[in-house]
């Protein structure tokens, strides 16, 4: 063959995207928590105050890092899975790869500028929306078409998880960003929707910009990760079918729970909250199937450092993906909405579950696409794990705390009738704890930062074995 | 093309029989567990949907069986604290601070609720506790500007200070320096005179700056710049400034005055609460 059968030039490039941009969300998070506890350190500049610089977080997290590892993985896993290199030529994955990292940077920079559309988790104004949705379908019509050209007679589960990520993703950035600009020259937009029907049209995608991006999307990873690491077979393809339709079909309604007490009809709120609570299970088969999968292998986790953060990564899953059904509940959800309990639950699935799950495909990654036995360190990449570990626990537990007692403050009332607690009163009692967040998150960079240098440490190694991917990935008993 | 189904040894399962890259799946049944409780909350969602408000039609919606509604649930929460609070405020409301202050269980609940509207509304400016920062008076200090009795207080909470309020309290210093009514070198005399009223600097000869002072000033702020409460005029011969109380900040504001406004507050709370933030604001140390 005159090239290699896969396209593994674009899954590197999106690798070391996806490590760059995971150091600067870190950085990011640390600094604003840092902003937090202690608000001199907005150092009286527009463009690093804490308005501007939360969505520069935000997105370089979600968008910048989980996106650019989703679109690695599933480059690398489409292609191996179908036996197929990617459709449409290098250079559609090319333009994927650099038309994505172009909408990252011109975001950020937007954001630092003070443009916004106040649109949490789709702050970027119009045009590059318009951009994002060129790049977008183009990654389609690559994910699509290497699935229509594919050499296998089925479509592998994981591929059926980043196909719904892509495809809703599609729709949901298209229906949340109708806008019209106040002119072709300006940046500023007006949302179509107004009141309430702009608030549930932005929580119906930023519920699923959960579901979808940060849920279905690392799911098609664990099922390709997981598994391979742990070279054992999927425990249930029956689960696999039923927990991802009824994923789907169920995510989608649950958007209105983010709008619980506020001016959303009743109706609303009821058909948010129930679709949330059916939810559970069909978000729990997929940690059923990650977890099951290591039936006979779970030794590996002493020996494999990336498996351990994969599985505890699914640990994380199964925790927030039953805390946020817990949450919906409405009476629930009149205690933590608007408190620190949401932040934490935010990263108890951000940290926990999708860094933790792209940290094991990276580890895995790494070694495979560079050509190399194995990591540079295992050590390293163990402290990596304990140090991040730790830094979660840090976080969320601290957040646990000082979200409860803001929502128990703010609802307080004294034998007269009045409140116990100003707001000041409940900001000063949580320094404390934003302070044990600082830390937290950290200790979670300190570890990102192991990690950088153990990968780089990885290629830069001299040796240049093939990893061959073991054969006979089941213990076979008789024919 | 289930190619070929194998056992695996360690779950005694059957592969499905298909491969990619290696990977395989066993050809486990649903847990039964995941199945009922799936099921169970299934059963959930159908019973809180007859229960309560959810499915929508074309000009309303049904509305639950239990007949819930947020609107109605929220308003008699409101209502039920209402009623906690006139069991006091109303008495608080009718008597006058005379009366109320002989009474140890209205002055307690006016401490309480003066001392959480304050916190919510005041402190911002006037700083925790009345302290007070650079604009805003320190109410904890007794230097008042329009005065520190109850009433007194009471009537500029209320109504406010320049807050466009038909009763508000009004006071305006001219623009000594924009204005041209002193030339620059006189408003540096007088600058070395108002500083000498606190010490501020001593030893010089300000024999100029206090004819100035005399003829332009003493007007409103009384010749020993004692202040005079009626027109609004701070008590300048004292150590607790507005502004502060140096040379730059002095001269700066003979200049151009800087005045501040304060909100008409009876248009958001009500007159129960603006009397006990008065007896509140009153206990904080400068209560006259």
């Amino acid at each position: 063959m005159a090239e290699p059968l896969y396209n593994e030039a674009v899954v590197k490039k999106c690798i070391i995207a996806a490590v760059f941009w995971a150091v600067v969300a870190f950085l990011v998070g640390v600094w604003l928590a840092t902003e937090l506890a202690w608000p001199q350190f907005n150092l009286g500049l527009s463009f690093i105050n804490f308005g501007r610089l939360r969505p520069v977080h935000t997105s370089a997290a979600i968008f910048a890092f989980g996106g650019s590892a989703l679109l690695g993985t599933s480059f690398h896993v489409v292609q191996r899975t179908c036996r197929a290199r990617l459709f449409g030529g290098d250079a559609l994955a090319d333009f994927v790869f650099w038309g994505y990292q172009f909408f990252i940077v011109m975001a950020a920079l937007s954001y630092v500028m003070g443009f916004s559309q106040s649109q949490e988790y789709a702050e970027p104004e119009w045009h590059l929306d318009l951009w994002l949705t060129i790049v977008w379908v183009a990654y389609a019509v690559v994910f699509v078409g290497t699935l229509m050209k594919r050499e296998e007679p089925h479509i592998y589960v994981a591929n059926w998880f980043y196909l719904a990520f892509i495809l809703t993703i599609a729709v949901l950035h298209i229906g949340n960003n109708l806008a019209v600009p106040i002119s072709v020259f300006s940046a500023k937009s007006y949302s179509v929707a107004s009141g309430v029907q702009n608030a549930m049209i932005q929580w119906w995608y930023g519920h699923n910009a959960v579901g979808f991006f940060l849920t279905a999307g690392f799911l098609g990873m664990m099922y390709y990760f997981i598994p391979k690491a742990a070279n054992r077979p999927i425990y249930s393809y029956r689960l696999s079918v039923v927990h991802f339709w009824s994923l789907v079909f169920m995510y989608i309604w649950a958007g209105p729970h983010h709008l619980h007490w506020t001016a959303l009809p009743d109706w609303t709120q009821t058909l948010g909250m129930v679709f949330s609570i059916m939810l559970w299970m069909p978000s729990w088969g997929g940690m059923i199937n990650g977890l099951m999968t290591l039936s006979g292998a779970w030794d590996k986790l002493r020996t494999d450092p990336g498996l351990r953060f994969s599985v505890t990564a699914v640990g994380f899953y199964g925790m927030s993906t039953f805390e946020g059904p817990v949450m919906s509940i409405r009476d629930v959800n009149a205690l933590s909405h608007y408190t620190d309990w949401t932040i934490g639950h935010v990263h108890s699935g951000a940290l926990g579950w999708v860094a933790f799950i792209s940290f094991g495909a990276i580890y895995y990654l790494v070694p495979v696409l560079w050509k190399r036995s194995g990591l540079y360190s295992h050590r390293l990449a163990s402290w990596h794990y304990w140090i991040a570990t730790l830094g979660i626990v840090f976080y969320i537990t601290s957040m646990w705390v000082a979200g409860i007692m803001q929502g128990l403050m703010w609802r307080a009332y004294d034998a007269f009738g009045f409140l116990q607690y100003s707001f000041a009163e409940s900001v000063l009692a949580v320094h404390p704890y934003y302070v044990i967040r600082m830390l937290g998150g950290l200790m979670f960079l300190t570890g990102a930062l192991l990690m950088v240098y153990n990968l780089i440490q990885t290629v830069r190694s001299r040796s240049t074995e093939p990893v061959f991917a073991l054969p006979g990935a089941l213990a076979v008993a008789g024919e | 093309m289930p190619t070929k189904i194998e056992k695996d040894i360690v779950t005694g399962r059957d592969t499905t029989g298909h491969e990619w890259d290696g990977l395989k799946e066993l050809n486990t049944p649903l847990p039964k567990w995941w199945v009922y409780v799936l099921y169970a909350t299934i059963v959930w969602a159908a019973v809180w949907f007859v229960l309560y408000p959810s499915v929508p039609g074309i000009t309303g919606y049904f509305p639950g069986v239990l007949g819930y509604s947020q609107r109605t649930a929220v308003m008699d929460d409101v209502r039920a604290v209402a009623a906690q609070r006139a069991v006091t405020m109303d008495r608080i409301k009718a008597l006058s601070f005379a009366d109320i202050r002989k009474d140890p269980q209205l002055m307690a609940a006016a401490g309480t609720a003066g001392r959480i509207a304050f916190a919510n509304n005041c402190q911002p400016c006037h700083g925790a506790g009345g302290g007070g920062q650079t604009g805003y008076p320190a109410l904890a200090a007794g230097a008042w500007i329009w005065g520190g009795s109850l009433n007194e207080i009471y009537q500029t909470i209320t109504y406010g200070i320049r807050s466009g309020d038909a009763k508000a309290r009004e006071g305006q210093m001219p623009r000594f320096g924009v204005d041209g009514i002193l030339k620059p070198a006189e408003v540096q005399q007088v600058a070395d005179y108002v500083m000498t009223l606190y010490g501020g600097q001593p030893g010089k000869d300000v024999s100029a700056g206090k004819k100035l002072f005399a003829d332009n000033c003493a007007l409103c702020h009384g010749e020993a710049g004692q202040g005079d409460r009626e027109k609004g005029a701070p008590r300048l011969a004292s150590h607790v400034h507005l502004n502060g109380g140096d040379r730059a900040t002095v001269v700066a504001q003979i200049t151009s005055p800087r005045m501040g406004v304060m909100p008409a507050w009876h248009t958001r709370l009500d007159e129960a609460t603006i009397k006990s933030l008065a007896i509140y604001v009153h206990s904080l140390g400068g209560g006259e």
